[in-house]
């Protein structure tokens, strides 16, 4: 018996279970022809309210259902539920985040056939979330007018995993003197040519353009589906 | 804060390493943490003790190299650092970058076993 210890090459990635869950997931969603959207944010920055107007005024053209994850309680589930669409709540317990497994398993017994969009509402985290793949096609990353136009620059590394940044709460950007011009570079910044979206939940201001590109990415994802075939 | 169920997974990962291996135990794990991976190294390191307690991984260390984030530059035509995690510009040219080539990632490269 040797005293050395041995070097021993491994080369292993550690997130490679998550990977490997949300590769299935992405691949099932594929061919369910079903679009899926994961939402993240910080606590407050108003993610369940964009999603309870998102579902409500989908749902006359589109079939959708959502995913909302929390450490605790269900409210947000049951505040989804007045839109009508199928929701399901992921308690995470003491996790920080949504894993690709969770939604693997809220998603049993669900009909992906049946369905156009399917939103994931994550924690409200703007640290944690950005390490684990959720197998969607488009994360959302949103901040808030209220929350100071350097917020991308505090939390890069989420925001520059996401594909779309959605600016919310737009209502109140005068009454706090919000900064668009800053906020917007500040986002530029730090994920160049992310498409972007300034709204306001409450009046609705900025949704139908919201809205619009949503079904856009849809129709776009069902012809490239067609063209893999 | 995640970073202790990242320490457990590493601690996993290690253990399936020692299979077949009876009575070894692990000295040293070696990592390579990418800047824009969302783990912070300092976090890693004070939750990675914790993960290791009572396993063949008690009082190993964590050897971790930080990896720069690296992204192809559209105009250099080459992969560059960028400017900052806070600017994504390359650092030669100063042109926006999208596409990132390095930095992401959190792998063990490789264990110091002792048999």
């Amino acid at each position: 018996m040797s005293a050395e210890p041995r070097l021993v090459e491994v080369r292993k990635n550690v997130l490679k279970q998550n990977d490997v869950v949300a590769r299935a997931l992405r691949e099932r969603f594929r061919a369910a022809g079903v679009y899926v959207i994961s939402m993240v944010s910080g606590p407050g920055t108003g993610k369940t309210m964009l999603l309870e107007k998102t579902l409500t005024m989908l749902q006359p053209q589109f079939r959708v259902a959502a995913l909302v994850g929390d450490l605790a309680t269900d409210n947000d589930a049951m505040r989804l539920a007045r839109s009508k669409a199928p929701v399901r709540q992921i308690s995470t317990g003491t996790i920080c985040h949504l894993e690709a497994a969770m939604v693997e398993k809220a998603l049993e017994a669900w009909n992906l056939n049946e369905l156009d969009f399917l939103f994931i509402e994550n924690v409200g985290n703007l640290v944690c979330p950005s390490s684990y793949d959720l197998g969607e096609e488009l994360r959302l990353v949103l901040l808030s007018v209220t929350e100071g136009e350097d917020k991308p620059l505090k939390y890069p590394t989420i925001f520059n995993s996401a594909d779309v940044a959605v600016v919310t709460k737009m209502d109140l950007a005068a009454a706090v003197e919000f900064d668009q011009e800053l906020t917007d570079r500040n986002i530029q910044a730090v994920r160049p040519g992310i498409q972007m979206f300034h709204v306001s939940s409450k009046t609705g201001a900025g949704i139908p353009e919201f809205l619009e590109y949503l079904s856009g990415r849809l129709s776009g994802s069902h012809t490239a589906a067609i063209e893999r075939t | 804060m995640h970073e202790l169920s990242i320490a457990m997974s590493i601690v996993e990962l290690a253990e399936e390493e020692l299979k077949g291996r009876s009575g070894a135990s692990i000295q040293a794990v070696h990592l390579k943490l990418g800047l824009l991976s969302g783990v912070s190294k300092e976090a890693l390191e004070s939750c990675f003790e914790m993960a290791c307690f009572e396993s063949p991984l008690a009082g190993s260390r964590l050897l971790i190299e930080e990896i720069p984030v690296t992204a192809r530059c559209p105009s250099c035509a080459e992969v560059r650092p960028i400017d900052s995690i806070q600017l994504f510009r390359c650092s030669v040219c100063g042109a926006p970058v999208s596409e990132i080539v390095s930095g992401k990632g959190l792998e063990v490269v490789a264990l110091e076993i002792l048999e």
